[in-house]
């Protein structure tokens, strides 16, 4: 018996699609090195857990929770992160394209601006590596939070990710270098509001099975 | 242990400014009661190759410097909270003073126990220090390794450390997330960044060569006078 193989998923966009937001330099990086890393490491811990199960060795398989948590944290959040960006000055980077999570978002937040102000400041505050993601709690068309996510702690199910940005440096470092709010204020410029409003509505979970 | 308060701390004291903990804090400096910035005791391009010119200096004056700041607004904070008897107030800034202060503290450790080569950077340790690494560890090249094996191990932000435990004086790697300090039962020897910042610019994702890298630039002398 062997274990299921992930593969790194490619990007919906060129690695230089993202500037002058997010270089290429750093896509490259992020994508090919430190994503594919997380899969590496999820497929090696697979593959010790079917060992370990042939075994019957429980600590072991215990042992092995919290690697499979980091580095299947780890593809889930980028892959999640990926989609939810998309190069700006494009028709998804209009929260219009989301009418039903705007919606949400204003009854929530009062107005889309007091959102983003609220959001921002949950990603500056965060200490360490982590993610900060808009969640849709209990499921599509839940009620709205703003969550941060420590490492790579994937977002829970039945909760719904609507969207994440990466806190970690080296999504931003090469560019921004200690300036995180730089980072953070052009986050907005590359956010897709479509695949926003898609998960907000109908669920991330076909995205999840990867 | 190389944790003498200066004068301006002693002055701090006397102005009922809060004292820092004695444990590890070595050189320590403040100003009007305010923590501040410590200067190098080289130059920012001094421990290349292994840690370049540019990350030592955006290291320190922006992340290091950055810590103090958020640190000294903190403790005006929770003076204001203290002075209103708001008990609340003073929990809630418990993680701010421990991020901030915790930054601070170990970035100060970790100057001080790096050395560029001329200055003694990467000799290996002796004494009483290098015989309690080879009665824990078996010699200096397996300790080495067990401690990068730490470091790569670390999940996120944080550090691992060469410490003393203070009740059995035994010595032992432990690794803390994010900005946590060395504080409690152990005391801190040997301190390494593993935050992406601390080597991101020169090594990228390939953390693991850094690791191998900054033993050439480790200052065992320091690390000696805090064990003694």
């Amino acid at each position: 018996m062997s274990s299921q193989t992930y593969t790194l998923p490619p990007l919906p966009y060129a690695y230089d699609a993202l500037e002058p937001v997010i270089s290429k330099e750093i896509m490259e990086l992020h994508h090919q090195r430190h994503h594919q890393t997380y899969i590496n490491n999820l497929n090696a811990a697979f593959s010790a857990q079917v060992s370990a199960t042939a075994l019957n060795n429980v600590l072991t398989l215990v042992s092995l929770q919290q690697k499979i948590r980091f580095h299947g944290g780890g593809h889930i959040n980028h892959s999640l992160f990926w989609k939810n960006l998309t190069p700006p000055n494009t028709t998804a980077n209009d929260i219009s394209a989301a009418p039903t999570l705007r919606e949400a978002i204003i009854t929530r937040w009062g107005s889309h601006e007091a959102f983003v102000k609220a959001f921002n400041n949950e990603l500056l505050g965060l200490q360490g590596s982590g993610w900060g993601w808009l969640v849709s709690k209990g499921g599509v068309k839940g009620r709205l939070e703003i969550v941060i996510t420590k490492d790579q702690d994937p977002v829970n199910e039945p909760d719904v990710p609507v969207f994440g940005v990466d806190m970690w440096e080296h999504a931003y470092y090469l560019q921004y270098l200690n300036n995180k709010a730089g980072y953070v204020e052009g986050i907005w410029k590359i956010l897709n509001w479509v695949e926003a409003e898609k998960r907000y509505t109908a669920g991330a979970e076909s995205l999840l099975k990867l | 242990m190389a944790a003498l308060l200066n004068n301006s701390a002693r002055v701090a004291l006397r102005s009922g400014a809060s004292a820092t903990s004695k444990a590890g804090a070595a050189g320590l400096t403040f100003a009007r009661g305010k923590a501040t910035l410590p200067d190098l005791s080289y130059d920012y391009g001094a421990l290349e190759p292994s840690i370049s010119g540019k990350i030592m200096e955006l290291h320190h004056k922006n992340h290091h410097n950055t810590y103090v700041t958020s640190y000294n607004n903190a403790m005006e904070q929770l003076q204001e909270a203290q002075a209103k008897g708001n008990i609340a107030a003073q929990i809630a800034l418990k993680p701010a003073i421990n991020f901030h202060g915790g930054g601070h503290l170990n970035h100060s450790l970790f100057w001080e126990n790096l050395a560029p080569k001329s200055a003694g950077g990467g000799e290996p340790p002796s004494g009483a220090l290098s015989k309690a690494i080879d009665t824990t560890y078996g010699g200096f090249g397996e300790f080495q390794s067990k401690m990068n094996a730490a470091l790569a191990g670390i999940q996120g932000s944080g550090w691992a450390w060469l410490v003393k435990d203070k009740q059995t004086g035994q010595i032992g790697i432990r690794t803390y997330a994010n900005q946590d300090p060395v504080v409690g039962q152990f005391e801190p020897l040997l301190g390494i960044d593993a935050w992406e910042h601390a080597y991101y610019l020169q090594y990228q994702n390939r953390k693991v060569e850094y690791f191998s890298a900054i033993w050439d630039v480790i200052n065992w002398k320091t690390v000696e006078k805090r064990f003694a």
